[in-house]
């Protein structure tokens, strides 16, 4: 709101400013009984409480000003700050390819909120430019704002606008698509893309970054030249996620959308590939395969597009002493399909089975995963399991719980027939079930064992 | 062609013509003369269990070999809260260099390499934050703000520093006069550099997130040894609160500095105060030195908008620099530069010992990564070159009269830098004194470091909340404050302890001991401040410490003395012993030194034996000198049982 004086103040806070007639970007002298205090008046995070004002004083620090010790205020002058990004044009180089830039919110360009004290996205392909300038070496970039909104905000609409969106694009002859995301559901994104968005002719990669791109040391800039280089350049033509491997500002991993997971809340390494190997590795010189086998990039502009979700999906993390309500009250409210991310090898316990008994009668669909991530679910090894499937829980392999919970929205967008959402959940896409697990696939390694230790200490974390 | 600068005589006609005089020999004129203008940022770590930001041990050190895992990261300039771009975040980017952490588990986690956001503020260093800046007397914030304060050299793995301001204003009363604070922040300590080669730079993570403070002052000191006398006075009232880390690197200054015209330049990094006053006085006459300059080049060239160099590749066919092949292999690029109007300025004196010509080969070495040796030139003290061979240079390159050349070489990668990097320094001697921050060195001298930041460079911590301070949190704090550092000082005059004891009293931060001592123990402080400033000064710099030691064992010893009736004099022979073993008791230390208690008048009786037996052999002596034999003969017995001079007197009156 450019016409707001009052930037994020509230109460009485609010109050002490009108008293004195001070506007936010005012500079002003306060005193106080603590003392003069002199600076520019900033606007104030909508959170924060209403017994401060905040000043950045002439060193550039930023301070809170009690109002109950001010005595006075003057305003002896006015200076906004207008926070932009340097906007330069993108330029185009003849030889590059082409990579169209599909923007839905997320860190991997930012800048300052007053309204939150956080950090919003900034976007457009003259901002990217201005950030990050090695990009025109790599490609010819163009952007599209889909939407503004963050990772916890995604959700089928948003999956299957981008569906239709990338579908557009291919048509258009674009070499690549590059998804920029928040990292929180950034794997849930890319799963549904994997679903919706089949059998591409060019690379589709989702990117994000851990560190917001205010920071010196963000991983944007270098996850994005390891986008553009993947869509542009590299052969794999599958929906990918590119995120850092190391921490280190070394290299990007090239992760399937349907095996891939944000495993740590904040490392920038915490894109990883669940029981299998990641694609390929990537630089700003080049794509490195990892795996031999996958979807080649083609000249032909045949692709499938099926933007559909059921919504009335949900998954339930099973714990100890569960309660059959849980099952009961998604089945009362209409639910149509459930994911349950069971115990071991995909197990939940007596107590639940009657609830779920009632599910499978009334035409709910009910998926098993297993909460270890990682292996397959097992549900002939003991007798409980047995006992599940006999009452309609259906195994969905080594698909990730997340994934599982996807696609059965996109199997139940398309048909209600169990045997048909059956064959569609349970025929593998792009790997979201493999046939076999590789001896590489679970590596979750162990500090403080000297072998590790010596590995951790030889390459970058 | 023949050379017409001869560099030797330059460097001396030019040191005398900007009216240089050494520090022992400047006197205040001197600085007034040339503008002497000085203040301190002066950092203090603070002693806590824990990190700033996280739950790190703060205090714990490796060697620069010992690390558990490494890892890089590049540095990309951001733009400010107030949508600009630092100038030596700028800088930084061009250098292009991978930075390298070594990291050890014990003294490091997650946050410090940024994989983990900030916990929140330790609160045990926020309240010695606190007393500091009450101590400074000055304005407290009603909130404490986190800010982020860019630095892209990598010695902080996020690319900014978390610091926060603590209080505004205030001010020190010194001993002739006041010198007024700026402002007190709370910040986290950098990492420590273990190399920086070429486009490498290595640091280690444990001293990295250790909270510090920083007090900054207004340039209000007016010759060198003011700066001295403030940044003791500061280090002084920290050390009075007893919270802060002392030791190698506990506390450290950057010094600013300016002569009349010139610009502000940060020393960064002086860990001696003794260094202050020849860092100071050389800088001081170095921008006046580069002012100079600046009016030489604006008489030659008044519009230097169109000032260029002209530059030429140098076949090594042409050139065979056995040194650099030495350094740099085959792959190494030869570099001629000329420039314009510049005779007689690469050899003009800036620093005692340094010319203009360093100011360019420290900017190559900084910006554009190349290793020392990288240049040489045409007024350098020790040719590398032939005239012969200058005279080809000379040719390729057209020059005219009254230019200057040089010759650079490195990596072909790095040579657009390079010149780029010439160019603008060269530029700026037109201009003046470049803001920049300098790096010193024992001798005196400094070299450049890098652009002076700005203001440009703070951003709020978005990952933070605002702390507010209550008053009556401020109040509690208050209430036990340790008296100023002044008053110890007017205390410790009154009492008639010489002044050369007062520094180290200070530096150990004693007179909380010594005035315990006067008001517990009744003991003179005179005495109590020559004990320590003299006696436990010595023994410190002779006898090695046990980790047990500690000055509250002073105050037992002289509460012991007093309590067995004993003389404090024999404080002075025990205190070896309980510095090295401070568990033993001070009756096995008396035992120990073979102290015998004896009476005052068993002592006394001796001395009529003595003094016949002194006579005897010494008739024609003075009466003093047959009491100084006595004395001498009983004072192993007398010392601690019996005052001296009373036993002195004592003498003289049998």
């Amino acid at each position: 709101m450019a016409d707001d004086i009052f930037q994020g103040y509230k109460g009485r806070a609010l109050e002490t400013l009108m008293k004195y007639n001070i506007r936010v970007w005012g500079q002003v002298e306060i005193d106080s009984t603590r003392g003069k205090f002199l600076g520019t008046v900033l606007p104030r995070a909508e959170n924060d409480d209403d017994l401060h004002i905040v000043v950045k004083i002439p060193t550039g620090y930023n301070i809170g000003i009690d109002i109950d010790t001010i005595t006075g205020i003057i305003e002896t002058g006015y200076k906004k700050a207008v926070y932009k990004i340097p906007e330069k044009e993108f330029p185009y180089t003849k030889g590059l390819p082409k990579v169209k830039l599909l923007g839905t919110g997320g860190t991997i360009a930012s800048r300052l909120d007053y309204r939150t004290g956080a950090v919003i996205p900034a976007f457009s392909p003259g901002e990217l430019y201005g950030a990050v300038p090695e990009l025109a070496k790599i490609c010819n970039l163009t952007t599209e704002k889909l939407f503004a909104v963050f990772s916890e905000n995604m959700g089928p609409e948003q999956y299957k606008k981008l569906a239709v969106a990338i579908g557009k694009e291919i048509e258009n002859g674009i070499d690549g698509i590059i998804i920029g995301h928040g990292t929180d559901t950034l794997h849930h994104t890319a799963t549904a893309l994997s679903f919706m968005v089949q059998n591409p002719p060019v690379p589709i990669i989702l990117v994000g970054s851990q560190r917001s791109s205010d920071r010196p040391s963000s991983d944007a800039a270098l996850n994005l030249q390891h986008a553009a280089y993947a869509a542009g350049h590299g052969d794999i033509a599958e929906v990918m996620v590119s995120m850092f491997g190391p921490t280190s500002d070394e290299y990007g991993l090239l992760h399937r959308g349907t095996r891939v997971r944000k495993m740590h809340s904040s490392y920038r390494s915490t894109f990883r590939t669940i029981g299998d190997t990641p694609l390929a590795t990537v630089t700003t010189k080049g794509v490195k395969p990892i795996k031999k086998e996958y979807n080649h990039r083609r000249k032909d502009r045949k692709v499938v597009i099926t933007p559909v979700f059921e919504e009335k999906v949900a998954m339930v993390y099973y714990y100890p002493n569960m309660f059959p309500d849980i099952i009961d009250s998604l089945v009362d409210n209409g639910y149509k399909g459930i994911i349950i991310a069971g115990t071991g090898l995909g197990h939940v316990n007596k107590p639940i089975y009657p609830a779920i008994e009632r599910a499978a009668k009334k035409g709910v669909h009910i998926y098993m995963t297993v909460q270890t991530l990682w292996g397959y679910v097992h549900m002939f090894v003991y007798d409980t399991g047995r006992d599940l499937m006999a009452k309609g829980i259906v195994p969905a392999a080594n698909m990730l719980p997340e994934v599982a919970y996807i696609k059965l929205g996109w199997a139940l967008g398309q048909t209600n027939v169990p045997e048909e959402v059956k064959r569609i959940m349970l025929t593998p896409i792009c790997d979201d079930i493999t046939k076999r697990e590789p001896y590489n696939g679970y590596l979750v390694y162990q500090g403080g064992l000297p072998e590790v230790e010596e590995f951790i200490k030889k390459f970058h974390k | 062609m023949q050379n017409p600068i001869n560099p030797h005589e330059n460097y001396e006609n030019t040191l005398r013509e900007i009216g240089y005089v050494p520090l022992n020999k400047a006197t205040q004129e001197d600085y007034d003369r040339i503008g002497f203008m000085s203040g301190l940022e002066v950092h203090q770590q603070l002693l806590t269990k824990e990190k700033l930001f996280c739950h790190c041990p703060a205090g714990v050190f490796q060697n620069s070999d010992d690390y558990d895992a490494e890892l890089i990261r590049h540095m990309r300039p951001t733009l400010s809260e107030l949508g600009e771009y630092d100038g030596t975040a700028l800088m930084e980017f061009r250098t292009r260099k991978e930075i390298i952490y070594h990291i050890k588990n014990v003294t490091t986690c997650t946050y410090e390499v940024d994989d983990t956001p900030p916990f929140s503020i330790n609160r045990e260093a926020l309240g010695i934050s606190l007393k500091i800046a009450m101590l400074c007397k000055m304005n407290i914030v009603g909130e404490v703000h986190i800010t982020r304060k860019q630095y892209l050299d990598g010695s902080i793995p996020t690319g900014f520093q978390r610091t926060a301001i603590i209080g505004v204003g205030g001010e020190l009363p010194l001993s002739h006069k006041k010198i007024r604070l700026i402002q007190l922040s709370i910040e986290e300590d950098s990492c420590r550099e273990i190399s920086d080669i070429g486009h490498v730079r290595v640091y280690k993570t444990d001293r990295l997130g250790m909270p510090l403070i920083e007090v900054v002052t207004h340039p209000e000191c007016v010759n060198p040894n003011e700066v001295a006398e403030t940044c003791n006075y500061i280090r002084f009232l920290n050390r009075s609160t007893g919270n802060v880390r002392t030791g190698m690197g506990a506390s450290r200054q950057d010094v600013n500095v300016s002569c009349a015209g010139g610009s502000r330049v940060e020393i960064k990094g002086v860990s001696r105060i003794k260094w202050i006053p020849k860092l100071t006085h050389n800088e001081a006459f170095r921008q006046w030195a580069l002012l100079a300059i600046r009016k030489k080049l604006l008489d030659r060239i008044s519009d230097y908008a169109s000032w260029k160099t002209d530059w030429s590749y140098i076949d090594k066919k042409v050139l065979r620099l056995q040194l650099m092949e030495k350094e740099g292999g085959q792959k190494y690029k030869v570099v001629a530069v000329n420039l314009p109007g510049f005779a007689g300025i690469l050899s003009h004196f800036l620093q005692p010992g340094k010319t203009f010509a360093d100011e360019l080969t420290n900017r190559l070495k900084v910006i554009a990564c190349l290793e020392k040796p990288n240049m040489t030139h045409s007024e350098d003290f020790m040719q590398m070159i032939s005239p012969f061979e200058w005279d080809k240079i000379k040719e390729i390159l057209g020059v005219k009269k009254g230019d200057a050349q040089l010759i650079f070489w490195g990596p072909e990668e790095d040579i657009t830098t390079a010149l780029e990097t010439i160019s603008e320094r060269c530029r700026m001697a037109f201009e003046g004194v470049p803001k920049e921050t300098r790096k010193s060195y024992p001798d005196g001298t400094t070299i450049f470091e890098r652009v002076l930041p700005g203001a440009d460079r703070m951003y709020p911590d978005t990952d933070s909340a605002a702390i507010p301070l209550s008053n009556e949190y401020i109040e509690q704090i208050r209430n036990n404050l340790p008296d100023d550092v002044i008053i110890f000082y007017h205390r410790l005059k009154e009492w008639e302890v010489p002044e050369d004891t007062f520094t180290y009293i200070f530096r150990k931060n004693l007179f909380p001991v010594i005035e315990k001592i006067h008001t517990q123990l009744r003991v003179f402080p005179k005495f109590t401040g020559l004990f320590f400033g003299h006696r436990l000064k010595y023994v410190e710099g002779h006898y090695t410490a046990s980790p047990d030691f500690n000055y509250d064992l002073i105050f037992d010893l002289f509460s012991f003395l007093k309590k067995e009736k004993l003389q404090f004099d024999l404080a002075v022979r025990m205190l070896p012993l309980i510095y090295e073993h401070p568990n033993m008791d001070f009756n096995s230390i008396l035992e120990s030194i073979r102290f015998r208690k004896s009476s005052k008048d068993d002592i006394a009786a001796r001395i009529g034996f003595l003094k016949q037996r002194f006579m005897k052999d010494h008739k024609s002596e003075s009466p003093d000198a047959c009491t100084n034999w006595i004395m001498g003969q009983l004072r192993r017995v007398a010392e601690g049982n019996v005052d001296l001079r009373e036993l002195r007197k004592r003498i003289i009156q049998v």
